[in-house]
């Protein structure tokens, strides 16, 4: 059992979900394969997703829906 | 071809100094939005100071070079690594063909230049390199770069040579500030004194929308226009008037709620009146501005104004007797 912390790749605002009437992307607990969208960061009207470079278990979250994230920031922990 | 883009990043671009003398018929200054920054990268190198770099915001791209080169990092922090190796910013480093140029994770700042010698060489395009990527106009293609786009190189002058360094004291707008000097004006009087006040007492936050056309700021509160008849040609909304040129640096108000002050690639005309301009000498500390950064806009007179401009170009000039032709 390994934790891998995913960081944010850009500053920006980060979503958990497509769009604000969609279910999250992902949620604690939850299982990842690689490439799956895990959030989006939202800077100079684009969004960039954040996916996952390895499979495993979302153990934790590290930052809410809309939070302002800056590079480098841990978003979430996978399990492997 | 020089240079092969692996990772395009974010929206990393060809800029130089800009493209000026078009905005009468609304083509927009373009070019580096931390100018300062982008002299010292060419400089490193040995270019002119008006050569095309690459500004890289927020996330670096990933670039395999297929020439031997040498390239300097100036403006964000945004670390650079040769084939995993970090390298110092706003230092000149050499390039082996077949190393591969990537960044690390954003520290500081918003906007990085990486110049390489001899220049990125797209065509000139009404006197200048930069991308306009609004207009579709000049750079690569008139766009950010994408993966598996070839960039080619001009020759270089010959003069530089990797360890030149940028000393920390002279690297203006590394550590980004949190004021942004404005001389008031233009439309000024359609706002109330009270409201003026509060405007330039609130902190204000940078949005995440905020772009290379205008960096837009929110969190203050909202404008009390004085009041008036709107005149023939200005809609009926209080933050209009009748259409006008809009300066470079001038900060516009839709409806009187977010500022947005216009940068490099702003549109040259509109309906929305002006409060006031940000000085010449702050423009390049905006393009490091990350978004949610807190800033607040201070009042200064024109004289204020000036004096930072010869402050502004005596630091530039310290750099050239450093690092310049001589």
């Amino acid at each position: 059992m390994a934790i891998t912390t995913v960081a944010c790749p850009l500053p920006g605002t980060f979503y958990r979900r497509p769009a604000p009437d969609q279910p999250p992307f992902k949620g604690e607990g939850d299982a990842v394969s690689v490439g799956d969208t895990l959030g989006l960061v939202e800077v100079m009207k684009s969004f960039t997703p954040v996916t996952a470079e390895i499979a495993g278990t979302i153990k934790q979250f590290h930052v809410e829906d809309e939070d302002a994230v800056m590079a480098g920031q841990p978003l979430l922990d996978i399990e492997t | 071809m020089a240079i092969k883009v692996v990772k395009p990043g974010l929206a990393t671009a060809v800029q130089d100094l800009g493209r000026p003398g078009y905005y009468d018929v609304g083509i927009p200054l373009s070019g580096a939005m931390d100018r300062f920054a982008v002299r010292c990268a060419n400089l490193l190198v040995g270019n002119d100071e008006a050569a095309a770099a690459l500004e890289c915001v927020f996330m670096g791209p990933e670039l395999l070079f297929t020439a031997d080169a040498l390239v300097a990092v100036t403006g964000a922090e945004l670390p650079p690594k040769v084939d995993g190796v970090p390298q110092a910013g706003w230092t000149s480093f050499a390039i082996k063909a077949g190393q591969t140029l990537a960044f690390d994770f954003l520290k500081r700042g918003a906007r990085a230049y990486l110049a390489v010698a001899g220049g990125i060489d797209v065509p000139l395009v009404l006197g200048s390199r930069s991308t306009y990527a609004l207009g579709a106009l000049g750079g690569f293609e008139g766009r950010a770069l994408k993966a598996g786009d070839e960039l080619a190189l001009g020759a270089p002058a010959g003069a530089g040579v990797p360890g030149r360094t940028v000393p920390e004291g002279l690297r203006r707008g590394a550590i980004p500030t949190t004021t942004l000097r404005v001389v008031p004006g233009l439309y000024h009087h359609r706002i109330t004194q009270g409201s003026a006040d509060a405007f330039f007492r609130d902190t204000w936050k940078v949005a995440p929308e905020a772009d290379r056309i205008g960096y837009r700021f929110r969190g203050g509160q909202p404008l009390t226009f004085v009041e008036r008849t709107p005149p023939f040609g200005a809609g009926s909304d209080p933050s209009n008037i009748v259409d006008s040129c809009y300066p470079y640096g001038s900060i516009q108000v839709p409806g009187g709620t977010e500022p947005i002050v216009l940068h490099r690639d702003a549109v040259s005309g509109g309906g929305y009146f002006m409060l006031g301009t940000v000085i010449s000498a702050d423009m390049d500390f905006i393009g490091q501005l990350q978004p949610h950064s807190k800033i607040q806009f201070v009042p200064v007179t024109m004289a204020e104004a000036l004096a930072a401009r010869r402050e502004r170009q005596a630091t530039l000039e310290a750099v050239r007797g450093l690092l310049g032709p001589g």
